[in-house]
């Protein structure tokens, strides 16, 4: 490869994010919109009695004011897996932050003004926020059985409950077995940009404008909502200012569709961080692990029970627990295995799919296990996971997508970079997981490819782009088939009516899904080139190459931007190329397709613990993934590093914080803390393992959350090779650690050397 | 609706006036009555560091400033760096160095940085760390953000 494809391209867009020019959802400004203002209720479960507006309506500019009463009734439910979710609270809350009328007004400021005088007669009803309370005998449901109709567990708080299982874990033989219990806290996803929206009524049809990461599903969401067809319903998306899975679909969109057409007028809403902590959140755990081990080290069984706690409504969240737990047994070679993952309703804010998809719950319990095993053991957990880790080919799920890729060579990987082996200090210690997740397991995406007459070309995408760098890497595909500079490309993104369909920006799918979209659609260009070139040179097809950027004939070769000038001839035009790329459901399978690729990533970390205070200090923290091709190594390595960070979050400091009666606690940024630069491992090292055997373009595999899976193990495992204290609770905050270390189970030795690592810090602050 | 006040202002080195309410935020001014959006709103509680600006030579979160209180005063946005479509060196070591992924914290922290790098020319990883520790950036690229500084400010100095 002589083009862009392996290079760290420059980000397409760049100079326009570092100078203020790029324009999110939030700089757009439409002539004549009004503003739109949430009214929620400071409780988590209550029945409306009556909602009072009058004194809210003589605010001046106010315009409307919209509560369930003013939509069609039945009020319209929506959601991506059950249509659950009503566009506003119908007779009683589910969750604290729910909205139950909306106010829309001139200026945001008299909305807000209106938003507080609307009187809400209310009566707070006990409400379930914990697994054991929503499973307890005579807990209230959270839905209305009439909602599940058919449904045999209607009249229980589990949404559903998925089992997978192969051999029999009953009459296997093992000489140790390891069992614990997990917990995964409720987390947000807390992208810097807050979710929002703009709809407009656009001749007899609707435009909205959002942050969401999926506008194909959400321009069929709306048009079902509003009974439009789909081409009279246009979703605008920018690039969205972070999303990890939060913004995937509908929220608001819905409500402030209502209230545009009723308006007129535009709306738009955008929420505060405090509402967007009460829209999206991560899908907390139980996990019980159980696994059987050999003396050799070999697992002879495993059996996990996941319980996951959903919201009120279960948005995309059931699909996560189903794709979750269906690789909690790990990558591993496991004869039998019995997983019961279980989606479980609560009065809670709706979670829904943050990076990572309901695997970094199962594997914080299973891979802990693993360590608990490999102390038991007394095998090195390195060694440990490589005699059990599937090796390329191997079905480690029965009848599914084979091992894909050379794991083992993650793992050493990592393991060598973190230094394993070589003495620690005390006080130090360290730990090693591996994650993996399944890739998507459906697709459709189409790219349309145009190079114009003057070789450069204009290409579209359904994709988002926020923040992995998707269009960077379509357009580094694009140049390096089309042989043109990426500065001549333009591509188009984020907008329904202009960009062809794709199913979503989800499960670390694009690279490879639409960049072979893409590819096909160059490739189709360069086949009209080939017929082109056989006409305009009296050549037979036969005899012409037309790949890489350039037509080879017998005789010479030109490159494709001066050839196309030649045969598109006087009139000009374009040579037009469209790709789809497609991966079709499978009939009986358990996610009702395999998945495309998986992604796997080993991380290991360096961490001292300070005895007197419980904080951990990490020292280092390797993380490795198999990505198959790095199609831009600067934005892989981002990606890795990122999602290591963000994984550093929910490992060591981040929680809601819910009271008995379900409200949160520690709304907005003074009382949440998310890592910092003051929170980055005093070295943090990234690496990939590239054996170009993905299904992607030039072999590469979907990458983006793998670094993210199992950073909470690791973590865990080098706080009890330091303390010899086992914490199966997240986060790790300093107080947990602390109680660990000084309650008489543990092994209180850390005390002594904090030298080393100290000494450590300070050459990393002056040099790397 | 509330008594209005006429300020004046320097705004990325021109003069403006703008009639304000007692509430609004300098953050307000900037991106709604000024048009410039480049300046990003997050929090609104001065934790996130997205609305940074400069006010008179130093940094401040511009959710947190009322727009009277920029009566008067010298301020410079995300906007008012490149000049005639020239990064900065600053701007361009971001992109360089990978320290933009999704960019809404970006500018930020490139306001941020250049305060950090004005105020001292040569700093250590730690310094550079601890200076941009009230800019929140949740794709987490931190390693690349504080690499871009660095790389800034060597450059510099050649």
């Amino acid at each position: 490869m002589n083009g862009p494809v392996g290079t760290s391209a420059e980000r397409v867009d760049g100079p326009a994010r570092v100078s203020g020019g790029y324009r999110y959802l939030g700089d757009i400004r439409l002539p004549d919109v009004l503003h739109a203002k949430l009214v929620t209720l400071d409780c988590a479960r209550a029945r409306i009695r009556s909602i009072d507006a009058s004194a809210a309506r003589r605010v001046p500019g106010v315009v409307q004011v919209l509560t369930a009463a003013d939509l069609p009734q039945p009020v319209p439910r929506f959601g991506p897996q059950f249509r659950d979710r009503p566009v506003l609270a119908v007779a009683e809350t589910k969750y604290h932050g729910e909205p139950v009328a909306a106010v829309a007004a001139e200026t945001l400021a008299a909305a807000e003004d209106a938003a507080r005088l609307i009187r809400v007669e209310y009566e707070e009803l006990p409400a379930v926020c914990t697994i054991a309370a929503a499973l307890a005998q005579g807990a209230p449901l959270v839905q209305d059985p009439a909602l599940r109709l058919g449904d045999p567990l209607a009249n229980t708080n589990v949404l559903q409950e998925h089992r997978y299982a192969w051999g029999d874990t009953e009459t296997a033989a093992s000489d140790l077995i390891v069992a614990g219990t997990y917990t995964f806290p409720m987390v947000t996803h807390f992208a810097i940009e807050r979710h929002g929206c703009i709809a407009a009524r656009d001749g007899d049809g609707i435009t909205i404008w959002s942050t969401i990461q999926h506008p194909f599903w959400l321009q069929r969401t709306i048009a079902e909502l509003l009974s439009l067809p789909l081409a009279k319903v246009r979703v605008v998306a920018p690039d969205p200012g972070g999303g990890f899975g939060g913004k995937q679909h509908a929220k608001y969109e819905p409500l402030v569709a209502f209230m545009a057409m009723r308006a007129g007028r535009p709306v738009r809403l955008i929420l505060t961080l405090e509402e967007t902590f009460q829209a999206v959140r991560r899908t907390s755990a139980q996990v019980r692990v159980r696994t059987g081990f050999r003396a050799d080290g070999a697992i002879t069984f495993r059996e996990v029970d996941a319980d996951y706690l959903l919201g009120a409504y279960a948005d995309i969240a059931d699909r996560l627990v189903s794709k979750g737990s269906y690789v909690s047994c790990g990558p591993y070679r496991i004869p039998a295995a019995r997983i019961v993952a279980r989606s479980i309703l609560s009065h809670t804010l709706p979670s829904t799919a943050f990076r990572g998809f309901g695997a970094p719950q199962p594997l914080w319990a299973s891979e802990s296990n693993m360590d608990e095993a490999a102390r038991a053991l007394g095998i090195d957990p390195v060694e440990l996971r490589l005699r059990n880790l599937a090796r390329r080919g191997e079905q480690f799920i029965p009848g599914d997508t084979p091992a894909d890729g050379a794991w083992e060579q993650t793992v050493r990987k990592a393991a060598e970079l973190v230094g394993w082996g070589t003495p620690v200090p005390a006080g130090r210690g360290r730990g090693i997981a591996v994650g993996i997740k399944p890739g998507p397991t459906t697709g459709l995406s189409y790219a349309t490819v145009r190079l114009l007459a003057d070789g450069s070309v204009v290409m579209s995408s359904g994709t988002s782009d926020m923040g992995q760098g998707a269009r960077t890497v379509y357009v580094q595909i694009a140049a390096e088939e089309l042989g043109v500079p990426m500065d001549r490309i333009t591509l188009l993104m984020g907008d329904t009516a202009v960009v062809c369909y794709d199913q979503q920006t989800s499960a670390s799918r694009s690279t490879v899904l639409m960049g072979n979209a893409i590819t096909y659609a160059c490739r189709e260009v360069q086949a009209q080139l080939r017929t082109m070139a056989a006409r305009h040179c009296q050549v037979d097809e036969s005899a012409i190459e037309v790949a890489r950027g350039v037509v080879r004939l017998p005789d010479r070769q030109i490159p494709i931007g001066e050839f196309v000038r030649l045969g598109l001839g006087r009139l000009g035009g374009e040579v037009i190329g469209i790709g789809e790329s497609r991966k079709e459901h499978v009939p009986g399978h358990p996610l009702s397709g395999s998945p495309v690729f998986f992604e796997f990533n080993c991380t290991a970390v360096d961490a001292e613990v300070d005895a007197e205070t419980g904080d951990i200090l990490l020292v280092r923290h390797v993380t490795v993934s198999d990505v198959g091709k790095a199609i831009n190594p600067m934005q892989v390595r981002g990606q890795d590093e990122g999602a290591a960070i963000q994984g550093l979050g929910h490992t060591l400091m981040e929680q809601y914080i819910l009271d008995e009666s379900g409200r949160i606690s520690n709304l907005g940024a003074l009382d949440y803390r998310i890592p910092t630069s003051m929170d980055l491992p005093l070295q943090l090292c990234s690496d990939v393992v590239e054996n170009a055997d993905g299904p992607g373009p030039y072999g590469a595999k979907g990458m983006s959350e793998g670094a993210l899976l199992c950073v909470a193990p690791a973590v865990a495992a080098a706080v009890t090779d330091a303390t010899g204290a086992v914490i199966r609770d997240l986060p790790l905050t300093a107080e947990r650690v602390w109680r660990a270390l000084s309650t008489p189970a543990a092994d209180s030795s850390p005390t002594a050397t904090a030298t080393a690592a100290a000494d450590e810090q300070r050459r990393c602050a002056d040099g790397t | 609706m509330s008594r209005t006040h006429l300020i004046r202002l320097t705004v990325n080195r021109v003069p403006r006036q703008v009639e304000v309410t007692p509430r609004h935020m300098l953050l307000d001014l900037l991106r709604d009555d000024l048009g410039l959006t480049g300046t990003k709103a997050c929090c609104l509680v001065g934790e996130c560091g997205a609305c940074t600006v400069s006010l008179d030579g130093r940094i401040v979160n511009s959710c947190l400033v009322l727009a009277v209180e920029a009566d008067g005063a010298e301020v410079t946005t995300i906007e008012g760096l490149a000049t005639d479509g020239h990064l900065t060196r600053l701007q361009q070591a971001f992109l360089d160095e990978g320290a933009v992924q999704c960019g809404y914290c970006t500018p930020g922290q490139v306001m941020a940085a250049r305060d950090l790098l004005a105020h001292n020319p040569h700093p250590t990883t730690a310094e550079i760390r601890e200076g941009l520790a009230g800019n929140l950036c949740r794709c987490s690229c931190y390693a690349q953000i504080i690499a871009a500084v660095s790389a800034a400010a060597a450059e510099e100095e050649k």
